[in-house]
């Protein structure tokens, strides 16, 4: 009973993006089949899958896949590592505070892809270059966050740690973190896409040298054999890994971080 | 034991003293209910005792372990009773299984023996506000400077915590000054009431209650006694307002 439950509840949660992607290929279809544009121009939906098979056959797919992901899940864990005492640096001790928070809030809106001839010329195309790219843009995004959420800790919070004799590392570890936890899990997700895009664009930009392939690579194949039914397979490589790191990643954290302090309906 | 004597505190925004000439002194053990208008100063006394605020004149004396309880329960919201209780242990030498079983053991005292694993989302106010008084019992608290602790609670509730709190206070021994604006509240609880005025705030009456516990908040001698306070507390507001 409660498995069909289970099943019948993530049908009902799963039908609307079907339906909506049904809907586009649809579109898509029907756009190809007015012959506005040749198809060496706008590919078929099929042609496009026939391309995914055909990465799929030569074996590069997974490999790409696994590369993009692997390079991005780690440069984003190594701008946690960085920004979370970054951010707790700022949001708690005044004079780091009046000093490198206007930086962060700087390099924040700066695109990090504009790091990239530069990193280019220091590093080479090596991995260094990726790591620096996807740092620069996920470590400001992420402190900045952690910063916003410590502000919004309430007062009460503060004074009943007071109360109940936590200091130091102690209160910020049993409540200060705690208690900015939903801002910091936004900055997380924030830094993600930050982290993300700027992996993409590295990967476009710095195609050579000892860097393994990734889902940047096949776009560019696919740009330097005129294959545009290759570049929409890389694009809806790009799109799967998203939406993979989105769902396996953090909608679960999100719930359970909400639904504990009764923030969302579970 | 709490011995204030002739208070002068001005908060350096404000253009009067928020106290001026206040004393009073509460027996070890004794509970102590503070009425009076809003803004009289009745918070400004608890700041006082607790120490939160410096008087710029006269004495403060306090014997014992304070702790503040407000009308805000300021429980953590991602920890469940327990772990909320066993938080307020955590510079105690012990395992955290044994601050777990000592929590459990002071939620039991506050009646939610069986609402340990809960978050505060999923109490009730009144049950979150015993929570918080488990919490200060945890600190080892003998003194409790209460701050219209159970305001935001419907009248059933509020009730039963009365019945509560009074049970604790004689059981364990406890100093209460309780600040409130229900006069009734302050009669069914305190062996005395103390009339507070405003600007600046001073105390105006004290008187005694003489019913013993447990008392009924619908009792005659409650009500007697809330009727000539409350008629008390409408001269005062008046001759402020006039």
């Amino acid at each position: 009973m409660a498995s069909v439950h289970r099943v019948r509840k993530s049908l009902a949660v799963l039908w609307p993006f079907v339906a909506g992607t049904a809907a586009v290929v649809l579109i898509w279809q029907i756009i190809v089949w007015m012959k506005l544009k040749p198809t060496s121009e706008i590919p078929s939906p099929g042609m496009v899958l026939d391309a995914l098979r055909g990465l799929w056959n030569d074996g590069v797919m997974l490999g790409a896949m696994w590369n993009s992901l692997h390079r991005g899940v780690f440069g984003f864990f190594l701008s946690i590592i960085i920004a979370t005492p970054l951010g707790l640096l700022v949001a708690l001790v005044k004079p780091v505070r009046a000093f490198v928070r206007p930086i962060l809030s700087a390099l924040q809106q700066l695109p990090s892809v504009s790091w990239v001839p530069i990193s280019i010329v220091l590093f080479g195309t090596s991995s260094t270059t990726v790591y620096a790219i996807i740092l620069l843009g996920a470590v400001p995004s992420i402190a900045n966050s952690l910063v916003s959420g410590i502000d919004l800790v309430p007062p009460s919070h503060i004074r009943a740690a007071r109360m109940l004799g936590l200091r130091g590392v102690r209160s910020v570890r049993r409540v200060i973190l705690p208690a900015a936890m939903p801002g910091y899990l936004t900055g997380l997700e924030q830094g993600w896409a930050f982290a993300w895009r700027s992996l993409m664009a590295a990967e476009l930009i710095a195609t050579t040298g000892d860097l393994g392939s990734g889902l940047g690579n096949i776009l560019t194949e696919g740009r330097n054999s005129q294959n545009m039914s290759l570049m929409l397979a890389g694009v809806a490589l790009v799109l799967a890994c998203g939406l993979l790191v989105e769902k396996a990643g953090f909608a679960p954290l999100r719930k359970r971080i909400l639904s504990t302090r009764g923030l969302a309906v579970a | 034991m709490i011995t204030l004597s002739d208070i002068r505190l001005t908060y350096p925004s404000a253009d009067g003293p928020a106290l001026d000439g206040l004393s009073l002194s509460v027996d070890q053990g004794e509970f102590v209910s503070v009425v009076g208008a809003s803004g009289c100063g009745k918070s400004s006394l608890l700041n006082v005792v607790a120490g939160l605020d410096r008087p710029e004149r006269g004495s403060v004396e306090v014997e014992g372990d304070i702790a503040l309880i407000f009308q805000d329960p300021a429980l953590y919201p991602w920890l469940t009773a327990t772990d909320n209780v066993a938080l307020a242990l955590h510079d105690k030498p012990m395992r955290r299984r044994e601050r777990r079983a000592e929590a459990s053991e002071l939620l039991r005292l506050v009646g939610l023996s069986e609402a340990g694993d809960k978050r505060p989302h999923e109490l009730s106010g009144g049950m979150r506000q015993r929570v918080a008084i488990a919490r200060a019992l945890a600190r080892g608290a003998n003194v409790l400077l209460m701050d219209e602790p159970f305001s935001a609670l419907d009248a059933i509730t509020r009730d039963a915590l009365h019945g509560e709190l009074s049970t604790l206070w004689k059981e364990r021994g406890l100093t209460v000054l309780f600040v409130t604006h229900n006069v009734r509240e302050a009669v069914t609880l305190g062996q005395r009431v103390v009339l507070m005025g405003g600007r600046p705030g001073r105390i105006e009456r004290v008187w005694n209650v003489d019913a013993g516990y447990p008392r009924d908040s619908a009792s005659d001698a409650v009500h007697h006694l809330e009727r000539e306070i409350t008629e008390s507390l409408r001269l005062l507001m008046d001759g402020v307002s006039a």
